[in-house]
């Protein structure tokens, strides 16, 4: 009878076990106990994690927020199609929001300053990729998650929208300057 | 035993089959490969676009085959052949007959309904939502219905799968003891299938109802959490499945015993237990789900289905070096695998299936499901780089290593041009692992996934990616050539066996026997200063030292990027 067919030994379980077996799963048992200890030492030593903040919203509300902060920081307008570039100070509020194609606003920030970045959708589901960081969330209509960003380099940053939104996701494309 | 008229047994491998069971494994198998094949020419056409050389297709039939892309191979062909699977490990391996095979036609029947349904909806050009459909973005109602039919179709394929445990066991087709390794992993694979169909068809329902206007929301977050239920552990299934047919093919062609029952039954236990969590691969970096779910989620608990897959990645080419060293290959650490026969798809396929498995896709799975290291890759290139290595290098290199065998048991036929059999598990492998490899590069450079234009050609700013990402993305392209035509020749040669192959006569035998004898049971007098199987620990240290390497340098690619808290 080939080696498909049922255990030979009806009593299986009472067969001893290799040596070499019992040598594998106790060191891949420690592995694996080492891996789970390294996300929650993360948390608390670690300096890059995801908040637990996040709220319920619709998009009017988030869009009205979003605004006022655009109305009152806005420090320069580029491109042909006047995007505002806002400056908020460090440690405030800092909104944006992603829609069908775009990133809106454009955000100016101070390298090792902390900002608390608010996060949503107006419409579908968005991807935030933050490059060349390659940082990245994904962005969620209704909900308004808040996370702690700290740049740590200057330069310009682009976010690229890694969530396929439709046929222009390719043309989603929204910038951060850190000064 | 039912009417004994029912039944044939193989001249090759002493195998019984029933036949109700038989033909629906050869009906479901065929459903298969034929979604294997359009998937597999779609999967070229992705490369190819996505090779910004050759930038092959417009964006909207991009996305539209992106979709069906993605269904035809991950849920079509996989559930398909699983289903093929589930029928030969209980029917034929317990010589059972089969649980209501109406019930089995009826099954088959709504997945053929249901998958060509899902097809025509995408086909039409207006359900280009990609694999995941997440809302609010709407697929017709139609894409929705194929699928919700397609997973009932399946579900009765498992209960089919448990009704004829319960039989076998009933009347006793397969003596008192326990039922057989393989046949317990098709079980867990079928417990694992239940648990994860039935989320998937417990969001679509809903979704379904609200395209066509009964349910005025859908909430997007909820979505994803009950998808990936599916869309996550479904995967799971070819996991279990796929080392099921391992070790079935190291029974096969070694005749090896595994080292010892218990512990690699245990593995496949552990697997019941927690492999079919995982759902939060995906959703790791959305808001409003708490880190502490997250990481137990993530973690299948505390890593015990990570420990084990490492304990079938030693157990199962531990049996084979076992057996190997018993018929006489015992000299050195690695003379045993040398000596393997390398020119058999069967072997061949599924060592290499183990190999990409395990060092291309399991280490990056378990890196990229840490919490925390998802933040550096959610959702780019890395993503698809890491499941094309489980499921298309894992499962699917696996399953046609499987189909080689079955060709001659299941149809009687001989395998047409077998001289080219022996090269299609290295090209397909070869292309497979070099697709995995550079779209995992371009994914840590932060090239997004499902994403026409990479040069945001029309964009109101603009972005340069590295030119280095432009050269991996040309090297994925030539890649996916590779495992297209290994792909191409597979389809190709078992269309062909099964239709033209020279019959097989029961009188001549070939040269290679289709089932080996089993070596005799214990590991005495075998190995080397009382390691019975010191080649197999070898390559065990060198993937633990491989994955530690790797998993503690993508903490310091994360400890680099801008703080976030």
């Amino acid at each position: 009878m080939s080696r498909l067919a049922p255990p030979p030994e009806r009593l299986w379980w009472k067969e001893a076990t290799e040596g070499v077996e019992i040598f594998w799963v106790a060191i891949a048992l420690v592995w694996a106990i080492v891996m789970f200890i390294m996300m929650p030492y993360w948390h608390v030593y670690g300096k890059q994690n995801l908040s637990n903040e996040a709220y319920r919203t619709t998009p009017e509300v988030y869009g009205k927020k979003v605004q006022a902060m655009v109305d009152q920081y806005t420090v320069r307008k580029v491109t042909a199609r006047d995007v505002p570039v806002v400056a908020p100070p460090a440690g405030s509020d800092v909104y944006l929001l992603a829609r069908l194609w775009e990133w809106y606003p454009v955000l100016e920030l101070e390298k090792g300053q902390t900002y608390r970045l608010h996060l949503s959708s107006m419409d579908w589901q968005h991807g935030f990729s933050l490059q060349p960081e390659n940082i990245n969330m994904q962005v969620i209509p209704g909900y308004e998650m808040v996370l702690k960003i700290t740049p740590n380099k200057t330069g310009e940053y682009s976010i690229v929208c890694n969530e396929y939104c439709g046929i222009g996701h390719h043309t989603m494309l929204g910038k951060i300057y850190v000064k | 035993m039912a009417n004994s008229a029912e039944f044939r047994t193989c001249p090759d491998t002493g195998l019984l089959f029933h036949k109700p069971a038989e033909t629906l494994m050869k009906l479901n198998a065929v459903a298969a490969i034929v979604f294997l094949l359009v998937g597999g020419v779609l999967g070229l056409l992705m490369g190819l676009t996505r090779w910004p050389t050759v930038h092959l297709l417009p964006a909207d039939s991009f996305y539209m085959l992106l979709t069906a892309h993605g269904l035809s191979v991950l849920i079509f062909w996989i559930i398909f052949f699983e289903i093929a699977v589930l029928y030969f490990t209980s029917s034929t391996l317990l010589r059972s007959r089969l649980a209501t095979p109406r019930w089995a036609w009826l099954g088959f029947a709504l997945m053929v309904i249901g998958s060509v349904m899902t097809e025509v909806a995408i086909f039409q050009g207006r359900s280009s939502v990609m694999m995941t459909s997440y809302v609010p973005m709407s697929a017709e109602p139609h894409f929705y219905l194929g699928l919700i039919l397609f997973a009932v179709g399946a579900l009765i394929g498992c209960f089919v799968f448990l009704g004829t445990l319960v039989i076998a066991r009933a009347e006793r087709t397969y003596g008192e003891g326990s039922i057989p390794l393989v046949t317990f992993g098709a079980l867990t694979a079928c417990i694992i299938a239940i648990f994860t169909i039935a989320s998937g068809a417990i969001i679509l329902i809903p979704t379904f109802l609200w395209k066509v206007g009964y349910v005025n929301h859908i909430d997007p977050l909820m979505y994803r959490v009950i998808w990936w239920a599916m869309g996550h552990s479904s995967q799971q299934i070819n996991v279990s499945a796929h080392i099921a047919v391992w070790y079935a093919i190291a029974g096969v062609v070694f005749g090896a015993k595994p080292l010892s029952e218990k512990v690699s039954r245990m593995a496949f236990l552990l697997y019941i237990l927690f492999l079919q969590l995982a759902s939060a691969h995906h959703i790791l970096v959305d808001p409003g789900i708490s880190s502490e779910w997250k990481i137990f989620n993530t973690s299948y608990a505390m890593y015990l289905a990570v420990l084990a897959s490492m304990i079938h990645g030693l157990t199962v080419p531990g049996a084979i070096e076992a057996a190997q060293r018993k018929r006489g290959f015992n000299k050195g650490l690695f003379e045993w695998l040398r000596k393997a026969p390398w020119g058999n798809p069967t072997f061949a396929g599924m060592f290499l299936s183990l190999i990409i498995f395990g060092f291309l896709g399991g280490i990056t799975g378990v890196v990229m499901g840490t919490e925390q290291i998802n933040l550096i890759i959610h959702n780019t290139l890395y993503v698809p780089g890491h499941f094309h290595a489980t499921v298309v290098g894992g499962t699917t290199l696996a399953f046609m290593a499987l189909t080689y065998w079955l060709v001659p048991v299941l149809f009687r036929r001989e395998v047409v041009l077998p001289g080219l059999a022996k090269f299609q598990p290295y090209l397909f492998g070869l292309g497979t692992a070099g697709l995995s490899l550079f779209m995992m590069g371009a994914g840590t450079l932060g090239v997004p996934r499902r994403h026409w234009d990479i040069a945001f050609s029309n964009a109101l700013f603009s972005y340069q990616f590295p030119e280095t990402a432009y050269l991996l993305l040309g090297l994925a392209g030539l890649s996916a050539i590779l495992a297209a035509a290994g792909g191409g020749l597979f389809v190709l040669q078992i269309v062909t066996s099964v239709f033209f192959g020279k019959r097989k006569d029961p009188a001549v035998k070939g040269a290679t026997p289709l089932i080996a004898t089993p070596v005799a049971a214990g590991v005495h007098g075998i190995g080397i200063g009382g390691i019975s199987v010191p080649g197999t620990l070898v390559l065990a240290l060198v993937f633990l030292t491989s994955f530690i390497l790797y998993y503690f340098v993508n903490w310091k690619y994360l400890s680099q990027v801008w703080g976030l808290g």
